[in-house]
């Protein structure tokens, strides 16, 4: 049977639990700092010797941990990029700007269970010898701000940050900084220049990557909230086991958020890839199945910059069977398993793990309007096609789906999409663009209904007859 | 004047190492590094390499000499990377040449995937595609986006004629539109400073404005408002933008936003003619462009020149050209009569009465004080004709505040010149007193004042009178003029020929950019004349035979040409 499996979450809904370090201690917490701050210097079995924060770096990197802020970038190799030559200083950054629509899990770390973000952060800091981090908070979040800065004091009064943690001879400060309600502050090195106190506008890359030239041109690392708890349970339990949860490639374990059309919308920590977008959205233990009498009609699988899936829609998968061969394998969207890479192969992605359900009373049109308003908006404006192209296809839906729709209006969304993914500053590009081509693709038929009958009604109230397409 | 390495960066070579690309299917071997708007050595971009392919590469965003901003996305350029086999070795093809992976949309192997060539470093054996469909067809995208909100006011605008967008529309773009949607109206005719108007509808928000007076000159003013399309250029919040480099944003401005107030509405550009010259305000030179139309100067922009003002130039400088046309010059050649009045005269006659008077006068009765904004040659001349008639000589020094940029304390353009020539020793202005105070006394009776006011700088008016013969040789009526015994209508530099040499011993030519008024003549023709009239030898009759005559008495200007001057200078050491 399909089920959550806790483990980031594993205590924050229980009854009593609550986000104070009392709670937390009580619960074991900041005993795996303890112990990462005390890991002997290891013999490898070619004689090399590993310093207790390189062999947190190995174990992160061989626990297989995909970021889960968006990108699914492999967290080990993220850090085994920074730049630990230049002489200068080494920075952390959690990423909890929390924007894309649709998601709503980074929060509950904070607000249930904030130390072992705490704890995850420092274990982090230590392995990467980062002495200053900071945890960008989304604006509209103050009770988590309050939440993350009492953690903060509190682990601070502990002796688990500041100088000399624990008596190792590390020290540490982590500050809150609070954003002021762009979407755009989640982009890493947008994020980065609102730190550093600019307008949010992303850095090219390259140069400006930011495991060389991050915060203050200071090699930086940036991970999201779930990424820095998972680093917490993996040093916790192991890399070994660790791994062995989710499947190969993908292992863990995530919270997925569910909204739109299920009974029971909310969030669901599983085992990444171990349930498939079927389950998630019908079974009793997730969403619980559609409203009565509805159908199911798409669903947004990673956030609302994410493509688009059609029910019903069928895609060729590359497994490996049973006898160890890759095989192509026809699978149905309800038995995509959910999990990074079977998402990526069926042509969109897990993104921030945010499922978007609609049911068939949903308006295509109008649903789409209503996304690109919202990247129409929070485009910073910075590169050109981007900047213009936000805006000109949520005019044009907009008109769509005010009755002024035209029959050319399919190609023209397409066409002004095509000419913003891969051409932009950042991947917002991609976001803004990606659901506009997947909407139009997959419900072609809607668009050109749409164009036909308001070019004919426009007809009719004129007198003339509508133009050929 | 310190100068700041953002504002003037030190010019760097390439490096000697190369790197072999094609560009449009064509090997070009490129230098490895290439110095970046600081000077500094940096991998040698896509940009770089196309222009070295004498391939262009239109940009918005992209300058030389502002840091890199890579928004304006016009110069993608598709490009290709030898491919790697799983040994990391060059997979090639079946005639032995390196297979190239062309650059594709990661998330669609479909689809040609465009660099920014201003960002983007080339490496060996990169093939970049300048000019490819999938090139065009992005630069043609980024035109349409900019296009679609642009108010089109082309024919009020002022940078109709040198816009770059109007250029690339028609090199690049396409002639109609399919936006059918409303445009995005912002702020028209915004003050940003007392010398520049802002229309924020025709703004590419390339950025080149805000980073310009950020970065270089560190007045960190202009910034963004809004988001989105919505974005608007704007000086923050209760500020003006007011330094005196601010002018220079509107050259930066590859559009018609940021507005000249002095410029604004005054002149097509297309109409205007364009003359090499020389700012003359202070002791920098900046080397400028001269716009004049029927013999009327409209603007000044700076003319790139590395060794002495890069790209740039002071707002003081600029603006200042407007007294060439005043309506109260002196424009007639004057002698004054036994009655006292001073008539309209001819050259021949005022010339021929200096003569005749100087070649009376005693050794030590003649004074001759020359400006420092004569040309070099002219102070050459002054100078003959002072050792020829034992006069003492004088220039005037003119000093002010300088800055840590461009503008020199030494408001002078040519007190090097009066240096090298020998109008003046050590130190200018020395000679002052001493003459001032024989003109009291009546040791001095006859004195040549070009371009500069006695009675400014110092004399009483009264001594003046005393004189036995004032000649006056000026552009505008002064103190002196006006109390002259024969009065020479001269040339402002913008009217003639000549060099100056800059406080840092640049030598730089200048040309004339408009007819002087009336009578006047540039001072080098007529004080020829009266070198021969005192006995000079017959001498050369032009500016070029002119230089070279002084470039063979003025040991720091020897062997100088005037020729290879080009319109950029030569350093000597003065
Ligand atoms: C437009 C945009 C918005 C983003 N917003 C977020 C966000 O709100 N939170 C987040 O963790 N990552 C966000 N990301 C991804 C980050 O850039 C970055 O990849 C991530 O924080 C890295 O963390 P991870 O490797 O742990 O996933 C965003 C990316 C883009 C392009
Ligand atoms: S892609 Fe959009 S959000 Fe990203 S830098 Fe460009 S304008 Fe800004
Ligand atoms: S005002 Fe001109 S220079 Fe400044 S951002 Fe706009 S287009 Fe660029
Ligand atoms: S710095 Fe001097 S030479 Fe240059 S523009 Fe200003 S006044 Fe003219
Ligand atoms: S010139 Fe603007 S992005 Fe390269």
């Amino acid at each position: 049977m399909p089920q959550e499996y806790r483990l980031i979450l594993k205590n924050a809904d229980l009854p009593g639990y609550t986000p104070d370090i009392d709670c937390y201690l009580r619960h074991g917490g900041y005993e795996t700092l303890r112990k990462c701050l005390a890991l002997p210097v290891r013999e490898l079995p070619d004689g090399k010797k590993q310093t207790a924060q390189e062999q947190i770096r190995d174990e992160v990197l061989k626990s297989g941990l995909r970021g889960r802020g968006g990108a699914g970038f492999s967290a080990g190799l993220k850090w085994s990029f920074v730049d630990r030559k230049s002489g200068k200083p080494i920075y952390l950054i959690c990423n909890a700007d929390e924007s894309e629509p649709g998601t709503f899990k980074d929060r509950q770390i904070i607000h249930k269970d904030p130390h072992q973000l705490v704890e995850g952060m420092i274990i982090a800091c230590f392995a990467n010898d980062v002495h200053l981090a900071y945890i960008y908070i989304r604006g509209e979040m103050p009770e988590g701000a309050r939440l993350l800065n009492k953690a903060l004091r509190a682990a601070r009064e502990q002796g688990f940050l500041g100088k000399n943690i624990l008596g190792t001879g590390f020290d540490l400060e982590i500050h809150v900084h609070r954003g002021a309600g762009a979407y755009i502050c989640g982009e890493e090195t947008g994020l980065i220049e609102s730190l550093e106190g600019k307008r949010p506008y992303p850095r090219i890359k390259p140069p400006y990557f930011p495991a060389v030239l991050g915060l203050y041109l200071c090699p930086t690392i940036v991970n999201n909230v779930e990424t820095l708890a998972a680093v917490r349970h993996i040093m916790a339990m192991g890399a070994m086991e660790y791994s062995k949860l989710g499947t190969p490639n993908n292992t863990g374990t995530r919270i997925v958020s569910l909204s739109g059309h299920v009974k029971r919308p909310g969030y669901f920590e599983i085992e990444v890839g171990k349930v498939t977008l079927g389950e998630l959205i019908f079974h009793e233990n997730f969403g619980g199945g559609l409203r009565d009498g509805r159908r199911l009609k798409a669903v947004i699988p990673g956030g609302s910059s994410a493509k688009i899936f059609k029910a019903g829609e069928k895609f060729k998968l590359k497994r490996k069977g049973p006898d160890g061969q890759m095989a192509t394998v026809e699978v149905d969207l309800l038995d995509l398993p959910y999990d990074f890479d079977s998402l990526q192969q069926a042509g969109s992605m897990s993104g921030s793990g945010a499922i978007i359900v609609m049911d068939d009373s949903t308006d295509i049109v109008g649903a789409l309007a209503n996304i690109s308003e919202f990247y129409a908006h929070e485009s910073c404006g910075q590169c050109t096609p981007c900047r213009e192209g936000a805006l000109w296809m949520s005019k044009a839906l907009h008109r769509m789906a005010h009755g002024r729709a035209r029959r050319a209006d399919p190609d023209y969304l397409l066409s002004i999409a095509q000419n913003i993914q891969g051409r932009t500053i950042c991947a917002f590009g991609e976001a803004a663009s990606w659901p506009v081509l997947s909407f139009v693709r997959k419900f072609r038929e809607e668009f050109d209904a749409r164009g036909a009958a308001d070019e004919s009604k426009a007809a009719t109230a004129t007198g003339r007859t509508p133009a050929a397409k | 004047m310190s100068t700041p390495t953002p504002f003037l960066p030190p010019q760097t070579a390439p490096s000697a190492e190369t790197i072999r690309v094609k560009v449009d299917g064509r090997d070009i071997d490129v230098p490895k590094m290439m110095p970046d708007w600081q000077g500094k050595l940096q991998p040698t971009t896509m940009l770089q390499a196309c222009q070295l392919a004498g391939v262009e590469v239109p940009h918005y965003c992209y300058h030389s000499k502002l840091p890199v901003a890579g928004n304006c996305r016009m110069c993608l350029v598709e490009f290709g990377t030898p491919m790697m086999g799983p040994d990391r070795k060059p997979v090639l093809n079946e005639d032995g040449t390196p297979k190239i992976a062309r650059s594709v949309l990661p998330y669609e192997p479909g689809t040609p995937r465009g660099a920014i060539a201003c960002a983007t470093p080339i490496s060996p054996g990169m093939e970049l595609y300048p000019s490819s469909a999938a090139t065009r067809q992005m630069r043609e995208a980024v035109l349409e986006s900019l296009l679609i909100n642009h108010p089109l006011d082309c024919p009020i605008c002022d940078q109709a004629g040198e816009c770059k967008l109007q250029e690339y529309s028609v090199q690049h773009g396409q002639a109609t539109t399919r936006f059918v949607e409303t445009k995005v109206h912002k702020p028209k005719v915004v003050d940003l400073g007392p010398r520049i108007v802002l229309d924020d509808e025709r703004c590419v928000l390339c950025t080149r404005c805000i980073r310009f007076t950020r970065d270089l000159v560190g007045d960190d003013k202009l910034g963004i408002v809004n988001r989105g399309s919505y974005n608007t250029i704007a000086a923050f919040p209760g500020t003006r933008f007011e330094n005196n480099y601010t002018l220079n944003t509107v050259d930066l401005c590859p559009v018609g936003a940021l507005t000249s107030k002095d410029f604004r509405f005054q002149m097509r550009v297309w109409f205007l003619k364009e003359t090499p010259s020389i700012c003359a305000t202070c002791a920098t030179g900046c080397n400028v462009t001269v716009g004049s139309r029927e013999e009327v100067i409209h603007r000044l922009t700076p003319r790139e020149n590395d060794a002495v003002n890069g790209h740039w130039m002071c707002d003081h400088g600029r603006l200042n050209y407007r007294w060439v046309g005043r309506s109260d010059r002196l424009a007639e050649v004057q002698v004054r009569l036994s009655s006292g009045d001073l008539q309209r005269s001819s050259w021949t006659v005022a010339l021929d009465r200096v003569a005749q008077h100087l070649r009376k006068a005693t050794a030590g009765s003649v004074a001759i004080i020359a400006s420092a904004r004569l040309t070099t040659e002219e102070l050459f001349l002054l100078r003959q004709i002072g050792v020829r008639v034992g006069a003492i000589m004088d220039s005037v020094p003119r000093r002010g505040e300088g800055d840590a940029y461009l503008v020199h304390a030494d408001k002078n353009p040519n007190m090097n010149g009066a240096r090298a020539t020998g109008v003046v020793g050590a130190e200018p202005g020395s000679q002052l007193p001493r003459i001032i105070e024989g003109i009291r006394t009546g040791a001095i009776r006859t004195v040549l004042a070009f371009g500069e006011d006695l009675v400014k700088a110092g004399c009483p008016a009264e001594s003046l009178g005393r004189l036995e013969m004032l000649v006056a040789g000026d552009i505008l009526p002064n103190a002196t003029t006006a109390r002259a015994h024969v009065v020479l209508p001269g040339c402002a530099h913008l009217e003639k020929r000549g060099t100056f040499i800059n406080a840092k011993g640049r030598v730089q030519r200048f040309r004339k950019a408009v007819e002087a008024p009336g009578d006047a003549r540039p001072e080098w023709e007529y004080l020829l004349d009266l070198h021969r009239a005192l006995g000079g030898p017959s001498g050369p009759d032009n500016i070029e035979g002119l230089f070279h005559w002084m470039a063979r008495e003025v040991p720091v200007l020897a062997g100088l040409e005037w020729s290879r001057l080009g319109d950029t200078g030569v350093t000597v050491t003065i």
